[in-house]
């Protein structure tokens, strides 16, 4: 695994410029970060519509230190299909990295992305999950949990959320991992284990944001933190036919061990209008979820 | 018309259907990737493609995507990491890939689409109309049309040439007449390939920017700092179409010169140069409107037919030099803008001084046929009624055959 | 050295530049003041930071670039000594 020692070369670095059009404490500033030094800033970039078209700044300047191509909403894995496939015949080499939100993944985007999986073009895709669409200003997604409040569901959401990583696996696809912004070495090394094989790889980004989710801006860590420790948000990986819990969860395969949820839902004014029942319907869903990829790891073992 | 003894050499002869044709052009344009979805009537290119991909005669990648979204977006993404790069669709597919049209445009990459004309539905109906290729005129890409087969394949293969010049770099589209041209058997000659590639070289993957990985750190498309860029980008894209006019004359006098065929670059003036009434038509149906014009001028009725060629860049000049001094425009559109009217009528009307008589018609959507007597039949009353009444002026005109059984 | 070849391309490429999105210290409320004497080293504040202000410098400590700090307080939050403190602007 990585370690902050080893990162401390980029401790001057400016992988991604400071001075972006982010809002303060915002976690895709600092998963696009790591993603930069996991792959050392060599590599060539393709962002769909969302916060990410905003977050760099204004032309001609960007805060992007890679070639990077700013593509419509529904685009992203077809462009970088078509990019990956020019670069090969040309004999370049190095990865070519979609940088999507959800809404771009399981939503508008879901059939290019789908479609891009199973041909398995050689990409690595990475779904930075805040959630909803926040660029417009916090609409429901489909990976917005259910219950929490957008604009679009100002009473919660009522339906359910799609398992995209487990879509992705369904795929017949290589390496699909997730991975917390809170869990930096854990993330890079999940990224350079993908950046390590060929075919379509997808991690799966949880990046709690702070307007969205409705919580203070220095807590972005914390929260993301709080999802692994709840539970919320388990972390694994799947490669090539093994699916593996990755360390920073395993503790919490003890159900015993995971912190109450509500530490988790408390910090978030997505949830303050939640009552008990909705609560134990999400805390049934977590130990749903862990039951599953708990046997998801025995099946691609 | 192509005279076939002005053809040179080196080339070889076929009989083909216009969707043959398209994938004869971008095999010997050597494209590098290819992506496109099927449509009826397009599905004959992509079907002729994969086969020539998958014998190894033509080395590139087909990228058999699931939408003509992503046949866009992914050879988008081929040409932005410096690929020859083609797709093709028809109608509904090539609505399905709006959005992606501007921006492939507003890129500046260079790609060629062919578009195989189809009307939309509802009801469903897979034959011929302009009216899907005209929905794209406002995109930034240059759109030609082609008349028969051999020009659906010399407008492909000078696409590339057009598109990749620096002083163009815009996307081309050429349009086929579904069925007419798609699905019809007509003599074609095709060049050598070493006549193609001494004439057109490999792809610059620079010009006019590369995305790769390791490359220079450029990025595409983020907000401007203030929107007059974005009006600055426009006018650079209008400066590049004034200019593709320009390259257009020049690539078909080079393409002549390689292949003994010869065009009229922008528009073609058929007997309307002494004329003192011109029609204007554009694709397919124009061959029957140049039989109308040989019979009524073998009737005494002095006149000639403008055929466009290439409706983006708009070709002004051309068309209003030889509008200039006639008693009468009639204009056949293929389409509907609807609420509106013809689309070329609208356009051209612009350009006809107001005491010059002008009548637009509509036909042959959906595919109806439209025969040289109807041509013959709409032009001799057009001309009957000016030199009757001294001045028409009409918009928009129906021109609908009786349905039997109907009412 | 540039590549691009067009002018055509001046209005829809831009090249990396500190303070693309403006000089966004200007947005700060409260601003992460270290305690040289309590930090440990251990750049986790350097890590989690999303604007990419802090450097880690080669002895280990840190240094804020107020220029673009934007006081969203993380670095505060994940100091494991607590040797970053939120000051609000304009109090010293």
């Amino acid at each position: 695994m990585v370690t902050i020692n080893e990162l401390h070369r980029y401790g001057r670095t400016k992988l991604i410029m400071p001075g972006t059009s982010a809002c303060p404490g915002c976690p895709l500033q600092l998963g696009m970060r790591y993603l930069a030094m996991a792959l050392d800033a060599r590599f060539a970039m393709v962002i769909p519509a969302g916060c990410s078209s905003v977050i760099p700044g204004a032309a001609p300047y960007t805060a992007f230190t890679v070639p990077v191509m700013h593509v419509p909403f529904a685009s992203s894995p077809a462009v970088a299909s078509g990019l990956r496939r020019a670069l090969r015949i040309r004999g370049v080499d190095g990865p070519v990295v979609v940088w999507a939100g959800d809404g771009a993944s399981a939503d508008i985007g879901f059939a290019s992305l789908s479609g891009s999986a199973y041909r398995n073009e050689d990409i690595i895709y990475i779904l930075a999950d805040n959630e909803a669409y926040m660029n417009t200003g916090i609409q429901a997604s489909g990976t917005t949990p259910p219950k929490a409040w957008t604009t679009t569901s100002p009473r919660g959401k009522t339906e359910g959320r799609k398992d995209m990583s487990l879509i992705m696996i369904m795929h017949n696809v290589p390496y699909v991992a997730t991975a917390s912004i809170a869990y930096p070495m854990d993330f890079i090394d999940k990224v350079r284990r993908a950046a390590s094989i060929r075919g379509f790889r997808f991690i799966h980004l949880h990046a709690p944001c702070p307007p969205g989710w409705k919580f203070p801006d220095n807590y972005t860590v914390r929260v993301a933190r709080l999802a692994v420790e709840t539970g919320m948000w388990i972390l694994w990986e799947y490669n090539q036919g093994k699916l593996t819990i990755s360390s920073p969860s395993v503790p919490y395969k003890d159900k015993g061990r995971r912190k109450p949820i509500e530490e988790y839902l408390k910090l978030q004014g997505r949830f303050s209008h939640l009552t008990k029942e909705d609560v134990e319907v999400i805390k049934a869903n977590v130990d749903k979820q862990w039951d599953l990829i708990i046997r998801l790891t025995e099946i691609y073992r | 018309m192509i005279n076939q003894s002005q053809v040179s050499g080196r080339g070889i002869r076929r009989i083909m259907v216009g969707d043959h044709a398209v994938a004869e052009a971008v095999k010997l344009a050597r494209v590098n990737v290819i992506s496109a979805y099927p449509i009826t009537p397009q599905t004959l290119i992509v079907e002729r493609l994969s086969e020539m991909v998958d014998r190894g005669e033509l080395k590139a990648d087909f990228i058999r995507v699931e939408s003509e979204f992503s046949a866009l977006a992914s050879v988008y993404g081929a040409a932005a990491a410096g690929a020859r790069a083609f797709t093709a669709t028809s109608s509904h597919g090539l609505f399905y890939m709006y959005e992606m049209l501007w921006w492939a445009a507003a890129s500046r990459l260079p790609l060629v689409m062919a578009v195989v004309t189809r009307a939309l539905g509802p009801p469903w109906n897979i034959h011929d109309e302009h009216t899907d290729i005209l929905a794209i005129r406002d995109s930034g890409w240059i759109i030609g049309m082609a008349s028969d087969v051999q020009e659906v394949f010399d407008m492909t293969l000078t696409a590339f040439k057009l598109s990749e010049d620096e002083r163009v770099l815009l996307p081309v589209a050429i349009g086929l007449d579904g069925f007419v041209l798609s699905h019809t058997t007509e003599p074609l000659y095709i060049p050598s390939q070493e006549d193609v590639d001494s004439w057109l070289p490999p792809r610059n993957p620079k010009v006019p920017y590369v995305i790769e990985p390791g490359g220079e750190p450029i990025t595409l498309g983020n907000l401007p700092r203030m929107d007059v860029y974005h009006e600055l980008h426009r006018a650079y894209m209008d400066e590049a179409m004034n200019e593709a006019k320009n390259v257009i004359h020049e690539v078909y006098g080079e393409y002549g010169k390689l292949t003994g065929k010869y065009y009229e670059p922008l528009v073609e003036c058929y007997r309307c140069s002494d004329a003192k009434y011109v029609a204007v038509t554009m694709g397919a149906w124009s061959g029957d409107a140049k039989v109308a014009v040989d019979e009524l001028r073998d009737s005494g009725y002095p006149i000639g037919l403008i055929r466009i060629r290439y409706i983006r860049p708009f070709p002004e000049e051309k068309l209003e030099t030889y509008i200039n001094g006639v008693r009468g425009v009639i204009v056949f559109d293929r389409d509907y803008s609807v609420g509106f009217g013809g689309v070329l009528a609208g356009e051209l009307m612009g350009l006809v001084p107001s005491n010059v008589s002008f009548k637009g018609v509509i036909a042959g959507l959906g595919g109806v046929d439209v025969s040289p007597s109807d041509f013959r039949n709409v032009m001799v009353s057009f001309v009957n009624d000016v030199e009757r009444d001294g001045y028409l002026r009409v918009r928009k005109w129906w021109y609908i055959p009786s349905v039997n059984g109907g009412d | 050295m540039s590549s691009v070849s067009s002018k055509y391309v001046k209005y829809i490429l831009s090249r990396p530049m500190a303070g693309a999105g403006g000089k966004t210290g200007t947005w700060r409320v409260h601003r992460p003041v270290i305690n040289a004497e309590r930090c440990i080293k251990c750049g986790l504040c350097w890590l989690y930071c999303p604007e990419n202000a802090i450097d880690w410098l080669e002895n280990k400590t840190v240094t804020v670039d107020y220029d673009y700090c934007k006081g969203c307080g993380i670095c505060s939050d994940v100091c494991p000594v607590g040797a970053v403190t939120m000051v609000k602007e304009g109090v010293i």
